[in-house]
């Protein structure tokens, strides 16, 4: 049955309670999906895993909803609303698939609005803020490059649903990757002062790269689940090295930031910035625990 | 009226007596539409009366545009959005990168000319970019081909 306008569409009269709009109640991202954990697969481990992609996937797109109304033209602040809503979606699903492995039930709202900053397991790069847009856009590039390169290895991973998860996600990040190398390429390659501010956002995201490729325990143990991250270091230094050359720029020689005794993001140990990203994102939540509107 | 089939995102129907599995596929991971379009079939299969109605979400093989039927394809150009040409064949090793970009070339679903440019790689929703028609003037969109 069709309708003349959206407003008669929301407005019509059913009886059957599934009404639905915005803020009313998401759900289950993964309902009708077999999440059984395959034979041999440790459900902790693989919810944990879960929880590092969901958690870099869901923190990289609460830092790019902050740009909404900031971007400084209409069309990038769209692109930036979907490349966000794309990783929120993956974000979702990621977080929904830990809560079936490790037998807990616990939601996507559980994971995202009740756990502290220690119990985060994102890669820093995904919680520091933008001073700029060229910041962003180096962020991204490093960010979305390298996630490409995990995503398209998972797709063969021993869980089918992250498997079929990394499937998707492929498509959405390709596309997210040619975004931000497009703006560096532009601002690399267009005034000294645009050059400039894109040298300070390579050097200012520089020192978050080396975190990336460390193998974490829980990886190692999932061999055959996981994507061993030491494997993406070759294909991401290939397209730095493809972009940075059309760029006319340099990848800036800086020391890696350091984490504490030895333990870093995916340890649940982040730099002074997830706090205040986290009392926003679950302020709500948070005040009006298990409101509904 | 472009229906769920005509856009590939519905995989299967499964009626057994009063009893009905629909099973759909995401655009993409994050499309807000997903949890309207199952209520809305869920709603509307009951109003039908289906006593037992179950929606179950499908995630692989992943929806591409290929899936849009040449009646979506037809339908969408009739309310103004251009829609996707077919996939290029995905190769294997390492995505290629994309750094100049301009869009595939796109047909302006108003006027029909080809002289059309695309003004933005994003738009109003994930699976569409904008583009403008320089014969005619309008601006319109186009799915993307994923």
């Amino acid at each position: 049955m069709g309708f003349d306008t959206a407003y008669e569409a929301i407005s019509e009269e059913s009886d059957s309670g599934h009404r639905w709009a915005f803020g009313t109640g998401f759900t289950d991202p993964l309902a009708g999906v077999d999440t059984s954990v395959p034979a041999g697969v440790d459900g902790l481990d693989l919810a944990a895993y879960c929880l590092m992609l969901g958690d870099d996937g869901l923190i990289m797109s609460h830092r790019l909803q902050q740009w909404l109304a900031r971007a400084p033209e209409l069309e990038e602040e769209t692109a930036l609303a979907n490349i966000a809503l794309d990783l929120l979606g993956q974000a979702r699903l990621l977080l929904t698939r830990a809560g079936t492995a490790d037998g807990s039930h616990r939601t996507e709202d559980d994971y995202a609005f009740g756990r502290t900053d220690r119990e985060f397991r994102n890669v820093r790069i995904a919680e520091v803020a933008d001073t700029d847009f060229a910041g962003l856009v180096a962020r991204l590039l490093v960010f979305s490059t390298w996630r490409l390169a995990l995503l398209v290895r998972l797709r063969g991973s021993a869980d089918p649903v992250l498997a079929a998860v990394a499937a998707q996600g492929v498509k959405e990040i390709a596309y997210h990757r040619d975004y931000a190398a497009q703006w560096v390429i532009r601002l690399g390659d267009g005034t000294d002062y645009s050059r400039q501010r894109m040298e300070a956002g390579l050097a200012a995201v520089a020192p978050l790269v080396a975190e990336l490729f460390a193998q974490s325990a829980v990886e190692e143990r999932l061999a055959g689940v996981a994507v061993n991250p030491v494997e993406l270091r070759a294909e991401f230094d290939a397209v730095l090295a493809q972009v940075l050359a059309e760029a006319g720029l340099a990848w800036p020689d800086v020391a890696g930031l350091a984490g504490v005794s030895g333990l870093s993001g995916r340890d649940g140990v982040h730099t002074e910035a997830m706090g205040y990203l986290l009392a926003e994102m679950q302020s709500v939540a948070r005040a009006l625990p298990g409101a509904t509107w | 009226m472009l229906t769920l089939a005509d856009l590939g995102i519905l995989r299967d129907v499964a009626v057994t007596g009063t009893r009905v599995v629909v099973s759909l596929t995401p655009t993409y991971s994050g499309c807000p539409a997903m949890a309207e379009i199952r209520a809305e079939v869920a709603s509307r299969l009951g109003a039908a009366g289906f006593a037992e109605v179950e929606v179950r979400t499908v995630l692989s093989p992943p929806w591409t545009s290929d899936f849009i039927s040449p009646e979506g394809r037809r339908k969408l150009a009739e309310t103004g959005i251009a829609p996707p040409r077919s996939r290029p064949k995905p190769t294997g090793g390492p995505v290629p990168l994309t750094l100049f970009a301009r869009g595939p070339r796109v047909d302006c679903p108003v006027c029909g000319s080809a002289d059309t440019e695309r003004t933005a790689a994003f738009s109003g929703t994930a699976c569409k970019d904008l583009y403008r028609c320089r014969a005619c003037a309008e601006p319109f969109e186009h799915v993307k081909e994923v």
